[in-house]
């Protein structure tokens, strides 16, 4: 019985540990690479924040979707134009909207999805400190008065009398 | 008080299942256009050539003066074949629709067309992709409702059903042509 529960985690953890050190396979084909190793450097790291449109959870950079190649040729065109890492993800924006990033920009719109973890956190944590507070306010081990110690005796008899 | 602080989780767990619930209903596949209320991007596309169905293509401002479809579609689309009778039931009706084949080789668009019938006004040829790339397009087919000042006014992603015809693109293509 000792051992299911070690077991049971090791099940669970199992699968974890295999899948974890393989790192998904960019989709990069030579022929789309650029000959200059810092602009193409750029243009993988700024495709590994494009999300693929069709497949959705991958980025461009891993994907072998045909759309998700033509928009990593976009991305190297933009930046052998001389466009800024900015300049060119915003063509892509203008586009395909926020949905290609796949980290979401902090504004108005994603102010919950950014600052409602903490807010939670934040309100939860000030309830518990709160509510810790109100419970240590009753007075738990202050002895009893005369007039209590009377009452008790006097019930004890009541019960005894029974 | 005390009962409130417990009601709370409650209720709020049940807003929270309330909104999966709906995110349920929710296409995750569809994603809003951002052209719509703003002019098609520019472009110029040679057409499929001289065959049958084939012809000159035609450029962003061929779709102005009259509200017109401008559908996505390709030979090798799985769902084209279901949204084409419906087209061309739309091309008979007497609207404009142009069809713009996406990543397609012009010779196997126009076996295709050979094969289904052609409900197209023109027909141009994205090979390289980049047009559908300015339009935002995600699959095929998509079609794009275009007003008569040449504006997206919306997109329908996914093969249009007869029904999303008759009960919302149609009354919209009405409403378009009675706008000014």
């Amino acid at each position: 019985m000792k051992l299911l529960l070690p077991l049971l985690l090791l099940m669970i953890a199992a699968p974890a540990i295999l899948v974890l050190p393989v790192a998904p396979a960019a989709a990069v084909l030579p022929d789309e690479m650029l000959a200059d190793p810092a602009l193409e450097a750029r243009a993988r790291s700024l495709s590994k924040d494009l999300r693929c449109v069709v497949c959705q959870n991958q980025s461009i950079d891993d994907s072998d979707a045909p759309l998700a190649r033509d928009l990593r040729l976009v991305v190297r065109e933009q930046l052998t134009l001389g466009k800024s890492d900015a300049e060119t993800m915003n063509y892509l924006v203008t586009r395909y909207g926020n949905f290609v990033l796949l980290k979401p920009p902090v504004e108005p719109a994603t102010w919950a999805l950014w600052l409602g973890p903490f807010a939670v956190l934040i309100g939860g944590g000030a309830a518990l400190v709160v509510w810790n507070r109100r419970r240590t306010i009753l007075p738990t081990d202050a002895p009893l008065s005369e007039t209590e110690l009377a009452q008790v005796a006097a019930l004890s008899q009541d019960e005894a009398l029974r | 008080m005390n009962r409130i602080v417990f009601i709370l989780p409650v209720i709020a767990f049940i807003a929270l299942i309330g909104f999966f619930g709906v995110g349920l209903t929710k296409d995750p596949k569809v994603l809003p256009s951002q052209l719509i209320d703003r002019p098609l991007p520019a472009f110029d596309l040679p057409g499929i050539a001289e065959a049958p169905g084939g012809g000159p293509g035609f450029a962003n401002v061929a779709l102005k003066g009259e509200p017109a479809l401008l559908n996505i579609f390709a030979s090798w689309c799985a769902a084209c074949p279901q949204e084409h009778p419906v087209l061309t039931r739309i091309s008979d009706e007497g609207f404009a629709v142009f069809g713009i084949a996406w990543k397609d080789k012009p010779q196997d668009a126009r076996e295709w067309l050979a094969k289904w019938g052609n409900p197209y006004q023109a027909i141009a040829a994205d090979e390289a992709g980049r047009t559908a790339i300015d339009l935002g397009v995600t699959g095929v087919p998509e079609t794009f409702i275009v007003d008569k000042m040449g504006r997206v006014r919306f997109k329908q992603i996914g093969p249009i059903s007869p029904e999303q015809w008759e009960g919302t693109i149609k009354p919209l293509m009405a409403k378009l042509r009675a706008e000014a």
